[in-house]
Formats: structure tokens, C-alpha cells, sequence
């Protein structure tokens, strides 16, 4: 079965990261300016597609999504 | 007094940020008219210095061309200074009206709509045509203003890698459901200089069903075989259904823009986007100035067609003096330094030199992409850029910087 970090951080990486910089499960990417808060929406989409889940926007901060292990966090409270 | 030294303390610190952190602006007074030739104050009660300017954005060299000087004067005897009214209530002349057809003419779009600048079309146009249940997809290199326009949209935004196609398509591909889909870009972005693909978008919004936003700010008037715009350049004139542009660059470089394109979207201008609700618009004299930029550059493409070989030019001299430039072939040409203090020296430098270039650095380019970004005019004449070539030469022996790559400049200077 697929690791939620490794998906999560795997499609982080393709998505937002332009050159080598090194993401972990900690990296802080909001913050970081790794993902700008404009381009968070591909990512709850991405999350909302892939898991089959909704996640409501005022819960889709910048704060819940400043992370992998964050964004994984958030999404498990969503899956039935 | 509500202006308390508290609040006055706070604001001078953060202003004294911005100069400790290299970040602080300063203009330079220009005493003469906009050209390619020009006397400069700087700096700032220093004797006037004659130098030539290879930094404006007067692509066309028609900012203080006798006959839009003298248009502009006509219009200014004929119709008057200003307005003193928003559009729809007593602020629309017949000049404005002709402007708004002859613009769409020259784009070979339905209709247009005018605007104070081209800043303010783009702040209003998206949250005039779209609504929560749609998206806007941009590019992640489009002007500020545009980005500014979609912050105060409340449609869905999502973000494509700058010029990538195949991301562009997943985007497309993601937002499916959604009422409509807008793909927004800029035609040449200002401070690569390279275009859009906009073949391929406009191929991509064919099939996934979107609608084609894009800035021709750096594009109208000369790109293009008879300067229409990029989409000129890409063959997909009628394809495009929302242009912004500006008559601030190379159509004539005074003031205004303009949202040109499908009539039922530029219509839902005329009825919603705010700043042309509650703004007053482009004035007389400037805009018979416009009409008379139109005249020229639809009479003739002379004008665009010396700035293409002015561009050639002046790219083979950097070139072939061993400078390391962003390729394209617009007449934005940036000499690349990497780092932010090299770009402030050679841009010193060259002033030295009666050459008036700036140098650009983060954040208004991504950190470690320091460069002097040099644009070219057709005011120019072989004359101004042999002056200017040998002045960057050198500069750029002084600095060491002739034949070396990329890698080297970063290993002498650092990012």
C-alpha cells in the first residue's frame, strides 16, 4: 500500500520545486516559500481527488498545509 | 494629531529596513524628454549628465514623436485637459469611443474597452467575468498587476510552471468541473523577455474548453510581422479571448490600457470592472495622441521592422562580446550578472560611461538571477548601441566578466 508521506511529499516536490532543494516530511513549505499560498489550491485538489475526500476550505490554511507530515495529519481526519 | 512620533518612529524603521536590506528605491530625474538620448540628475542635485537610455520601455521611440506631440496638442485644444467625470456619467468623448475601435482593429479582437492603465485592466477584468465557481490558471511568471487582479477575483486560482504545456494540461485536466476555465499569461514577460507559446495554449484551451487571457503589455505595437502582438507572432489572431495591454510601453508610452476581446466579456467590463466604474479615464490629449500611434504603425511597419534589426544587433554585439544574455528575440535583452551587487556596479559603471542602464535583483528576480535588464528602441540608432556595446565591453572587462559562463560570474561574484 502507498506511504501517504511519500505520496504527499512526492507530489509537493514535482509540483512546487523548480531545483534541488531537499524536502522532508518537516520541510517547512509554506513558510519556507516553497508553496505559495496562490498555489496551495492544486494541492487540496490533488488531495481531495486522490483520498476521495472533501476538505472544507476555512480548514485548508496555510498553517494545516505548512508541512507534509501537517498536510498528512489533516487529511487523516477526513478518511472515513 | 493623530500622527504621533510612535507611529512616525515605526514607519522610519521599517524605511530604514528596506535601505540596510538593498531594497530601497530612488529615482533619478530626467530633465529632458523620453528618448533615446536623455540628460539625466543623478545623483540628486548633481549637474545634468547627456546619456543614452537603453532601459525604457519606449520600444517604438514614439514617446516624444512630433507627430503624437502635435496630436496630442490638437486633442488637447479640441477636447480639452481632463474629464472631471467617470465614463457613464458625463467622462466618454467621441475620441474615446474611435480609440476603443481602432484598438480593436489593430488586435483583430470584437471590442475594447479602455482603462485608466493597464494596471487598473487587470485589476478589474477577472472579477468582472468570473465568479466563484470558476478558475484562473496563470503562469507562475505573470506580471504583478495581474496577480493583483486575481487577488481580488473570487474565482478558484491555480498556478501552472512558467511556459510548461504539459503542466498547464494537468491543470486543465484537475479543474474540470469547474463553470469555466481561464488560462492567463503574459504575451512577453518583462523581464526574461520570452514569449508565451501561445500556439500551443491556445490549442490546449480548444480542447479542454478554457478561455486565453493574455498580457500584451510588452508585445503591442512591434511583435508580431506587422506588431500586432504575440498572437501575431503565434498565428492565433481571433484566438485569444481576453488581451490587456498598455499605451504606457510602445504605443506611445503616455498613460492607459485597455481590456480588448470577446464583446460579451468586454461589455461585462463596461458593467462591473471597478476601476472603470469609479475612475475617471485616459484623457484627451493622451488619447489623441493614441489614435495618432495607430495611425503610424497601421500606415506602416517600418517602425517595428528597425527595432527588429536594432534587437539583432545589439544581441550579436553582447553576444559575440562574451556576455552570458537570456535568449529570445524580443528587444527586452538581459545581460545576466547572478549576483545582486555586480548588477549595481556594472550598472554604476556604465552610467559612468553615458550609458543609463539599472540593474535588476530579488526580489524583483528570483535570488541569484541578478542582471541589467537592456531594452531596445527604434528611436535607437546604430549610432546610440555602438556607443553603448563599447561601453559594456568595458564595464565588462573591468569586471572580469567577458567569455566567462554562468558558473564562473557565480564563482567569482557569488549568487
Amino acid at each position: 500500500m502507498e506511504n501517504m508521506h511519500d505520496v504527499v511529499r512526492e507530489y509537493v516536490v514535482n509540483e512546487y520545486v523548480e531545483d534541488d532543494t531537499e524536502v522532508t516530511n518537516d520541510t517547512p513549505l509554506i513558510s519556507g516559500g516553497i508553496v505559495d499560498s496562490f498555489s496551495m489550491v492544486s494541492l487540496k485538489r490533488f488531495l481531495e481527488n486522490k483520498y476521495n475526500i472533501s476538505i472544507p476550505d476555512d480548514k485548508a490554511t496555510p498553517e494545516a498545509f505548512d508541512s507534509v507530515n501537517k498536510i498528512c495529519t489533516l487529511v487523516k481526519e477526513y478518511i472515513g | 494629531m493623530a500622527y504621533s512620533e510612535k507611529t512616525r518612529g515605526m514607519y522610519s524603521d521599517i524605511l530604514t529596513g528596506l535601505q540596510d536590506a538593498g531594497l530601497f528605491k530612488m529615482e533619478r530625474f530626467i530633465h529632458s524628454p523620453q528618448a533615446a538620448d536623455i540628460e539625466v540628475e543623478f545623483p540628486t542635485g548633481s549637474s545634468l549628465k547627456k546619456v543614452i537610455n537603453i532601459c525604457a520601455n519606449n520600444y517604438l521611440g514614439l514617446s516624444s514623436h512630433p507627430d503624437v506631440v502635435k496630436a496630442a496638442h490638437e486633442g488637447l485644444d479640441s477636447h480639452g485637459y481632463g474629464m472631471s467625470s467617470v465614463r457613464f456619467i458625463c467622462g466618454t468623448q467621441d475620441i474615446h469611443r474611435h480609440l476603443e475601435k481602432m484598438v480593436s482593429e489593430f488586435l483583430g479582437t470584437e471590442d475594447t474597452i479602455l482603462f485608466p492603465s493597464c494596471m487598473d485592466a487587470n485589476a478589474g477584468v477577472f472579477e468582472a467575468v468570473l465568479t466563484k465557481d470558476d478558475v484562473m490558471i496563470s503562469d507562475r511568471l505573470v506580471h504583478a498587476s495581474i496577480i493583483d487582479g486575481i487577488r481580488l477575483c473570487s474565482a478558484m486560482h491555480d498556478t501552472f510552471k512558467h511556459s510548461d504545456m504539459a503542466h498547464l494540461e494537468s491543470k486543465l485536466q484537475l479543474h474540470h468541473d469547474r463553470r469555466l476555465k481561464i488560462v492567463i499569461t503574459d504575451g512577453v514577460f518583462s523581464m526574461d523577455g520570452d514569449t508565451a507559446k501561445l500556439d500551443e495554449m491556445a490549442a490546449l484551451c480548444e480542447k479542454y474548453d478554457a478561455l486565453l487571457f493574455v498580457d500584451d503589455s510588452h508585445a503591442s505595437g512591434f511583435i508580431g510581422k506587422t506588431g500586432r502582438g504575440t498572437h501575431e507572432k503565434y498565428g492565433v489572431m481571433g484566438k485569444i479571448d481576453i488581451i490587456t495591454t498598455t499605451f504606457g510601453k510602445g504605443l506611445g508610452g503616455a498613460s492607459g490600457g485597455c481590456v480588448s476581446g470577446r464583446k460579451e466579456l468586454v461589455e461585462m467590463c463596461r458593467q462591473k470592472a471597478r476601476p472603470y466604474l469609479f475612475s475617471n479615464t485616459i484623457a484627451p490629449p493622451v488619447v489623441a495622441g493614441v489614435i495618432k500611434v495607430l495611425e503610424i504603425l497601421s500606415a506602416t511597419t517600418e517602425r517595428r521592422d528597425k527595432l527588429e534589426k536594432n534587437t539583432e544587433f545589439w544581441r550579436k554585439g553582447l553576444t559575440e562580446a562574451g556576455f552570458v544574455l537570456k535568449d529570445g528575440d524580443t528587444p527586452i535583452v538581459p545581460v545576466m550578472l547572478f549576483n545582486a551587487k555586480l548588477s549595481q556596479d556594472v550598472s554604476r559603471g556604465l552610467y559612468e560611461e553615458g550609458i543609463y542602464a539599472i540593474g535588476f535583483f530579488f526580489p524583483v528576480v528570483p535570488q541569484g538571477q541578478a542582471r541589467i535588464r537592456t531594452q531596445i528602441s527604434a528611436g535607437h540608432e546604430i549610432h546610440h548601441l555602438e556607443k553603448a556595446l563599447d561601453a559594456f565591453i568595458k564595464v565588462g572587462k573591468k569586471y572580469n566578466i567577458l567569455g566567462k559562463s554562468k558558473q564562473e560570474i557565480i564563482e567569482m561574484y557569488g549568487m
